[in-house]
Parts: structure tokens; sequence; C-alpha cells
């Protein structure tokens, strides 16, 4: 007798997949769609902590979905990093939905608002079934349902170069499913497979030979190109800029980082043995990337003139960040990317949630507009300091675990890790330098236009979303027990060494 | 228990000053009022501390670990519970300054001036307690951004553009060296306590200590080492009792304090003479030391010369720390306390003159002592005490480093010592004799110059009769400081 308990597993997907077109056929006026979407978004995030805390617990979960056995049939398989991720992914929309709360009227009309709030609640379930599947192709079709959901949030923006935007995103994400499908193709024609497990077993056979080879290029392009990673990153500030502001917060906060998720799994447990001499090439010249990404993406960050542009690049600087991780092929590299896919949420979100609010009351995200902004809104500006402070990596703050965590992986590799080490803290004065630009604008520049003196404080729902993220961020800072255990086991479970 | 609660409290009560200060800011005199009485109350407590530390029974706290070997907690030794005490109780006589000046001075923003100033010190004295350089380092990233605020007070273009040179030294320098030389202190020692004699002895290669002893004197931006001084004049555009209570006391000497911790507890003095490098920051530490008092000549604004002069005076510091031997640390420990004193005095005469005559340049300041006989004569006790003229508390500071200087074999220093001296003088009395000695200028006979309000002139009195009382309470401090050798001096 199988309890509602053992299928939590499966809920954590078809609950918002399910949810999605009963939030579509709701009436626009009034709060209902919200309503609606809010309550799927908060069962699935209890449920991933739920799932979190059995994870903990008992190590991964796998679960069959129909009861069919391993090979032939689907299976969910879900590790620590999983259940993080779902965490984080089902978060970051429960936080993006309270900004909606306040921030949505002002930049999507109410009769599109269903549809965009079942779009959101898509993109949700895609995303958690990407993290949970055990099964290559499965990754694809969730994939597929998240972009989809997200190409027409995009273009929900109240910008008309939102279309563009939207367009740029799809033209990049097909292409990145497609090469990621093709890579796909090559290992099931080498194995006959598409169970993780499987053809990881199976391609050991097979290893190094030329299909696999190409597999491999092409699953980590094509994921690359999703999780815009350097240089195949210019779709993601742009969708960033001109899609509604709390859809910006909830997908900067989780959208990217599940692509690289999938690399993790693609590099550590598919094909990542088996590429031969290659999978040091490989590795390489990803490094040589993410180390470009985070230099090129804090540099541009600096010269970005709107506020939302600056994050994106900003984004694009800390994938860097994961990448150099994730390749770096060590359990400390790997622990290192995971904490930092997590920590990298709580900063991300907090900022722009921040952003949204500065949106609702200006309308405007350009920095020069930013004028004066931390009289007028000072809960605000206040938090949208901190989260920075988080974002720069000062300690007590989550980022600075994330930096720490990563110096410490790379200072194992020896002395170019010395080389790198510089280049990171590189990146972290320049992200001083974007950061600061911003508090200095709103801070202590005398506005151009005499604004009344009085307070216009953001909404109450986009400030209480802000404070508790910013109060995650030192939380997480100061007792980061509960991301690094996941990591670590993350690590063990993959890499087969306990540290 | 209860000593680490009073540990913990004095750290913790300027933080809860600078909420009172921001929550009471619709009441002027409410606020500034509380802020006194929150000044008062913070050095009270850090004095209570002062007789379990001298029964040689000092307080321990540890907050949280956040991953291992790296604890946020706090601990005393003599040196920490100095600079605290100078900290905390110049801030009594600041705060007080302080509102004479900005309402004198009819500044705006004061709530925020005033919030930013008490988190200052919170990170100050975090700085002095700290057990640890993780600890250390975060309330040294505290105090570099909360301080900024301060510097960028004005909001123009001048004061923006010095208060960004300002962070972006003190936050380059500190995450670009420092942090890296933390980290890999951890990663090769596994832990980062602050410990006698050192925790680098037989875990780390002499070739890499030294490399790590020039990341940390360079990383350490506060000390002002050059080239990495130019944040301290840039900071001058901050209103008057910044820089005098925080680029004459708190932040320097937080830069200078870290700089003494690190020789003494982290590389060990007899691990730091072995290294090529500290010959290196040595002769560094004497080149800032000549030529900023150069500089100093130059300038014809008074507190740019008077931040010259402080960075000239830190490196005296960093120059005792580098010579690693006990009196010369004794002398640099003292020379915290003695140059605070002088310092503080100038920096607040500086900020009378301007509050009550408007003028910032030497050559405005002739004849002022007429007008101004009180201020201009704690000037010149100020003056003194920074020269090291007997009988003033800077006196005792000099003879120690120069005893240390012989005793470390590097009797060159002591004629480093006797050049800056003389530098000194010619560059802190001309303003004094001009003040006393020549006619006001004929044409503008400004008939409406006189004292400062009293708010900014008891201060200023006290503290240069307090310059002067620490010549005859020089051996008691240098006793204390000299308690963390073991078996004194």
């Amino acid at each position: 007798m199988m309890s509602l308990y053992d299928q939590l597993p499966i809920l954590v997907i078809t609950l918002p997949l399910l949810a999605a077109p009963v939030v579509a056929v709701l009436p626009g006026r009034g709060k209902l769609p919200w309503l609606f979407a809010t309550i799927a978004s908060a069962l699935t995030f209890l449920i991933a902590i739920s799932l979190a805390c059995r994870v903990m617990e008992n190590g991964t979960i796998p679960y069959l979905l129909g009861n069919w056995e391993a090979p032939y049939g689907i299976v969910l398989s879900i590790g620590p990093l999983s259940v993080l991720m779902a965490i984080v992914i089902s978060g970051a929309s429960l936080a993006g939905l309270f900004v909606s709360l306040g921030g949505m009227d002002k930049e999507v009309p109410p009769p599109h608002q269903p549809l965009l709030y079942a779009c959101w609640l898509l993109v949700m379930a895609g995303l958690i079934g990407i993290v949970t599947t055990g099964d290559a192709f499965n990754v694809f079709v969730f994939m597929e349902v998240s972009s989809l959901a997200s190409y027409v949030m995009v273009a929900n923006g109240p910008n008309r170069q939102a279309l563009p935007a939207s367009f740029k995103y799809l033209v990049t994400g097909t292409f990145g499913a497609t090469f990621y499908l093709i890579g796909v193709g090559y290992l099931y024609m080498m194995t006959g497979t598409l169970n993780m497990a499987d053809l990881s077993a199976r391609l050991a056979d097979v290893a190094d030979t030329m299909p696999v080879l190409i597999a491999g290029g092409f699953l980590m392009l094509g994921l690359g190109m999703k999780g815009a990673l350097f240089p195949m990153h210019a779709w993601m500030p742009n969708a960033y800029q001109f899609a509604p502001s709390p859809v910006a917060a909830f997908f900067a906060a989780c959208s990217t980082k599940v692509p690289l998720f999938v690399m993790v799994r693609v590099l550590y447990e598919i094909v990542g043995h088996h590429l031969g001499s290659y999978g040091e090439l490989l590795s390489g010249m990803m490094m040589t990337l993410s180390v470009i990404a985070f230099i090129v993406g804090s540099l541009i960050a600096i010269y970005s003139e709107d506020l939302k542009r600056v994050l994106g690049y900003s984004s694009v600087a800390q994938i860097g960040y994961m990448v150099l991780g994730i390749c770096l092929g060590t359990s400390a590299g790997l622990t290192a990317a995971s904490i930092h896919m997590f920590n990298h949420a709580l900063m991300k979100a907090a900022l722009f949630a921040a952003v949204a609010a500065v949106v609702v009351r200006t309308g405007s995200s350009k920095i020069e507009d930013l004028a004066g902004i931390g009289k007028k809104m000072p809960l605000t500006m206040l938090g949208f300091a901190l989260a920075g402070l988080s974002l720069i990596g000062v300690p007590l703050t989550a980022g600075f675990i994330s930096k720490w965590y990563l110096i410490k992986a790379i200072l194992e590799i020896g002395p170019l890790g010395i080389f790198l080490t510089i280049l990171i803290l590189l990146s972290s004065l320049m992200a001083v330098v974007y950061i600061w630009k911003v508090i200095e604008v709103a801070y202590f520049k005398p506005t151009k236009i005499e604004i009344p003196d009085a307070r216009t404080e953001a909404p109450v729902s986009i400030l209480i979303v802000l404070w508790i993220l910013v109060l995650a961020n030192f939380w997480f800072g100061i007792d980061p027990e509960f991301v690094l255990s996941l990591a670590r086991s993350e690590a063990v479970d993959v890499l087969g060494v306990s540290k | 228990m209860t000593d680490q609660f009073i540990l913990l409290s004095a750290i913790a009560v300027p933080l809860i000053g600078a909420i009172i200060i921001a929550l009471s800011g619709h009441s002027q005199n409410l606020r500034d009022s509380l802020m006194v009485a929150g000044a008062t109350l913070g050095f009270i407590t850090v004095l209570c501390l002062l007789p379990s530390v001298l029964a040689g029974n000092p307080p321990k706290a540890s907050v949280i670990e956040i991953m291992p070997g790296l604890e946020l907690s706090f601990a005393i030794e003599p040196l920490g519970m100095v600079f605290a005490l100078v900290a905390s109780g110049l801030w009594i006589l600041t705060s007080i300054y302080g509102i004479g000046y900005m309402r004198g001075a009819e500044e705006k923003h004061q709530t925020r001036f005033f919030a930013c100033f008490s988190i200052a010190i919170f990170a100050a004295l975090g700085i002095a307690f700290a057990a640890n350089m993780f600890t250390l380092f975060i309330f040294y990233e505290v105090l570099s951004i909360s301080t900024y605020p301060l510097v960028a007070h004005k909001g123009d273009e001048l004061a923006r553009k010095g208060a960004r040179t300002y962070l972006a030294l003190l936050i380059g320098t500190s995450i670009g060296l420092m942090l890296p030389a933390m980290l890999v202190v951890w990663y090769m020692t596994g832990t980062l306590d602050f410990t006698p004699g050192g925790i680098l002895e037989g875990k780390v290669e002499r070739g890499v200590g030294a490399v790590l002893l020039l990341l940390f004197m360079f990383g350490i931006g506060k000390a002002a080492l050059m080239p990495f001084h130019r944040w301290l004049p840039s900071a001058m555009v901050a209103p008057t009792p910044v820089s005098a209570l925080l680029h004459a006391v708190a932040v320097v000497k937080a830069g200078v304090f870290t700089v003494l911790k690190v020789s003494i507890y982290l590389f060990g003095l007899e691990y730091l003479k072995e290294l090529w490098s500290n010959d290196v920051i040595m002769w560094v530490a004497a080149f800032s030391l000549i030529a900023a008092s150069l500089v100093a000549m130059q300038k014809t604004n008074l507190k740019a010369r008077l931040a010259y002069s402080t960075v000239s005076q830190l490196s005296y510091i960093t120059l005792g720390a580098m010579l690693a031997s006990e009196l010369s640390i004794v002398g640099g420990g003292l020379h915290i306390v003695m140059h605070a004193f002088g310092k503080i005095t100038l920096f607040f005469c500086a900020g009378a003159i301007y509050v009550a005559a408007h003028k910032t340049e030497i050559p405005e300041m002739d004849g002022l002592a007429r007008k101004m006989p009180v201020t201009m004569g704690a000037f010149l006790i100020g003056a003194l005490s920074v020269i090291g003229a007997p009988p003033l508390g800077g006196f005792w500071s000099k003879w120690n480093l120069m005893l240390g200087a012989v005793d470390a074999q590097h009797s060159i220093m002591i004629a480093v010592f006797l050049l800056s001296t003389l530098l000194n003088i010619a560059y802190l009395l001309p303003p004094v004799i001009r003040a006393f000695l020549l006619k006001p200028a004929q044409s503008d006979g400004e008939p409406g110059i006189q004292e400062a309000p009293l708010f900014c002139l008891v201060p200023l009195t006290l503290t240069a009769l307090g310059a002067l009382c620490l010549f005859f309470l020089a051996d008691p401090i240098r006793t204390f400081i000299g308690s963390i050798f073991p078996g004194g001096l």
C-alpha cells in the first residue's frame, strides 16, 4: 500500500503541471490566478523541503514511474543536489510571485495575467522535472516545457523590445535544446538506452569512440547555450532586462542554473568518464570559457547603464564561477559549485526583488534615474545594498561562503590555482565597482528634479520578500550547514569520495 | 559568564546606539544626548573589562563557528584592550565635538552621519577584541563600508570622488591582497587564531611566509603604507569629526593595530625576523615615513597636511612591527595611544578653526591666536606631542621605538626616526608660529571671529590635557602592553 508520502517525488512535478491549465482558465480580473499559482508554488516548495529532509536522512530517492523496472521504465532519481535545486526553483517561484503581487499590474495588463501565471507554473514544473528525472531524454522534454513557457513570459514584458529579446532567447534556447537532443541521440545510438545510470554503465564498453566524443561535445555545447555560458550568453541580459520585473526575479534565481545542474549529471554521471583523453580537453575548454565569463561578464556589468542589465551580466560572471567549480572535476569543486548555485539564487532573487520595487515606483531601471532613491525608498535600497554585499562576497554573507569554497577548491589544483584565485578576486573587486556605482547614485547623487520629500516605499509584499531573502543571505552566510551538507553528500554520491 | 556578557555588550553597545540614533532622528536634541549617553556607556563597559584583563584572566567569547577553523569569536589581549579604550574613550569627546561642529557648520543628514559614526566605532571595537584573523577581517570590512557614507557626506562631486578613492583602495587592498593571504594561511595551517608566538612556524616555509608578509602588509590598506596611502588624503573631504576620530584614531589605528596583531600573533616575532621581505617592508615603511613628511610640508591646506602627517606617523608603527623586537612592538603600541591623543587634538583644532573662522588654508591663519587663543594653544600642545617633545606623551613612544631599533640591531632606523622628527617640526610648527607671532592680514579685519562653540572647545582642551598627562602615565601603559610577552619587558 503506497501512501501519498511515497508519491511526493512525482507530485513535486505534477502538482504545478496540473495546476497550470486551471490557472489559465481563471478570470483575469482580481487576484484569483495569482492566488492559485501562489498556493501551487507554496505546496511545491513544502514538498521540496520534505524531500530534502528525506534525502538528508536516507540518501538518494529512486522513484519508478508506474512501477516499471529501471532501464525500461522512466525513473526519477532525486539526489542531494536535485532537492537543493528543487528548493531553489520552487522558492524562487514563490518569491517571484510575491513580487508579482505588488509589481505585476504595472507591467502586464490583467487580462494577460492568467496565461502568464499558467506559463509560470509550467516553467516551474519543467525546471523541477529536469532536476529530478533520471532519464536523459526526459531532460529534453522538460527543457522544452520550461523553455517554451518562458519565451511567452519574457514576451509579456511591458516594452516592445521584449519581443526581440524573447525571439533571441527562443533562437538560442532552441539551438541549445537541439544540440542537447543530438547528443542524447548519439548516446542512444551507441547504447540503446536513455536511463542515466544505465547509460553510464553501458558507455564503458564504447568509451572513447567517435560518436560518444561527438555526443559529449554536443551535450556540453547545448547546455552551455541554455546556461548562458560565455560566449553564448547574449540572450540572457536581454531577456532579464525586458521581461516583466517579477519574472526576471524568478528567472534570475533559477533558470540558468538548471542547465548547469544537467551539466553536472552529464559530466560526472554519464559521459564524463568515457571521453578518454578528450575529457581533459573538454573540461579545460570549459574552464577557459568560464574564466573569460567571469572577467568579461563583470567588466560589461561595470559599463552597463541599466540596472537589470548590470545584474544580468553579473549573472554571466557568476555562472562562470559555477562552471569553473563543476569543471574542476574534484569533490571540492563540485561542492563549491553546488553551494554557489544555491547562494547565487538567494542574492540574485533579492537584488531583482529590489529592482522590481524600484521599477514599480519610478517606472525605470536606468541607473541615472535612481538619483535620490535611497531617500525615497530607504528599506528597499538598504536591502539592495546588503544583497549587493553578498554578491561581492563580504564575510558573513552567503556570497563569502561560495567564494571561500571555490577558492579553496581551486588552490587544490596547484600553481594554476593561484593565478585563478587572483582572477576570481579581481572579478570580486569588479563586483564592488558595479554594485557601488548603483549605491553611489542612489544615496549620494543629488536629484535632478526636485522630488517631494515624502517616502514612497515599495509595496509591502515586495518588501517582505526582499528582506526575507536578504536575511537568508546572512543566515546562510553565518550558518551554511544545511547547504554544505547537501552539497557534500552530492559530491560523495557522484565522486565516491568522502571528505 | 558575566565577563563574556560584558565583552559582547561592549561591542554591541555602539551598534545598539546606532539604531537608537537612527530611530530618534526626529528630535535633534534627544538624538544627540542619547548619542553622548551611549558613548559614555560604551566606554564604561569597555572599562569594566580592564580589571579582569589586568588580573591576567581575559574573557573570551565565541559567537558561532561558521566553518571548521573559522570562528566568529572574541578574546581580549593587552594591545586590543588599549586600542578599545582609546577608541571608545575618544568617542565620547568626539561625539560632543561632533554636535558642536555639525550644528556650527550646518551640515545636512546629521542622523545618517551619527548613525554611521556609531557603526564605525562598533567595527573598531570588533577589531580590537577579535580573537582570530577572520573575525578581524569581518569588522575591518564593516569599518570600511560604514565610513564610506561619512566620507561621501557632502554629496558633491569632490566628496563622491574622494569617497570612491577611499573605498576602492581600502576594499581593493583588503580583498585583493589580505583575503588571499588569509586563505593561504588557513589552507596551510588550518587555523586563523591569534596565538602568542605565531601559527606559521613549522607549517609554512620561509619563502611562502615572506610572500604572505608582503600580501598582509600591503593588504592592510588602513595602515596607509605607500603606495596605498592615497585614500587617507582623499578621506579629508569628510566633515572634521570624521577626520579626527576615524582618520586619526579608529580607522588608521585599526590598520596599524592589525599590522601589530598579524606580526605578533600570526607570524611571531622570531619567524618574522627571518623573512627576507621583512627588510623590504621595513624600508618601505621608512620611505613612507620620510616621503609623507616631505609631502606634508608642501601642503598648505591644514587638513591635507595633517593627513600626510598621519600617513607618516602610521609608518612609525609598521616600522616598529617590522623591527620585531619587544621594545619596538611596545613602542608601536604606545604610539597608537600617544599619536591618537596628539592627532585628534590637531584635527579638533582644525575643525574649530573652520567652524569659527571658515579658514582651511595655513597662510590664512596669520595672527589667529589673538582671536582663538585656547584653540591655538591646544594646537601647539598637540603638535609638540606628535613631534615627540617632552613633556608630552609622544616622547615615550618614539623613545621606545628608537630603543627597539637598537635592540633589533637596525640602528640606521634611529636616523630615520630622528630625521622624521625634524621634518615633523618643520611642518607642524609653522601654523602655530604664524598664528601666534604674525600679524593678521590687514585687508580683512574680520571682527566676527571668536573662539569656536563650547561643544568644540571643551573636547579639544581635554585631549590636549590628555596628551600632557600621558607623559606621566606612560609607564603603566608600557608595562601593560609589555605583558603580551611572556615575562614582560
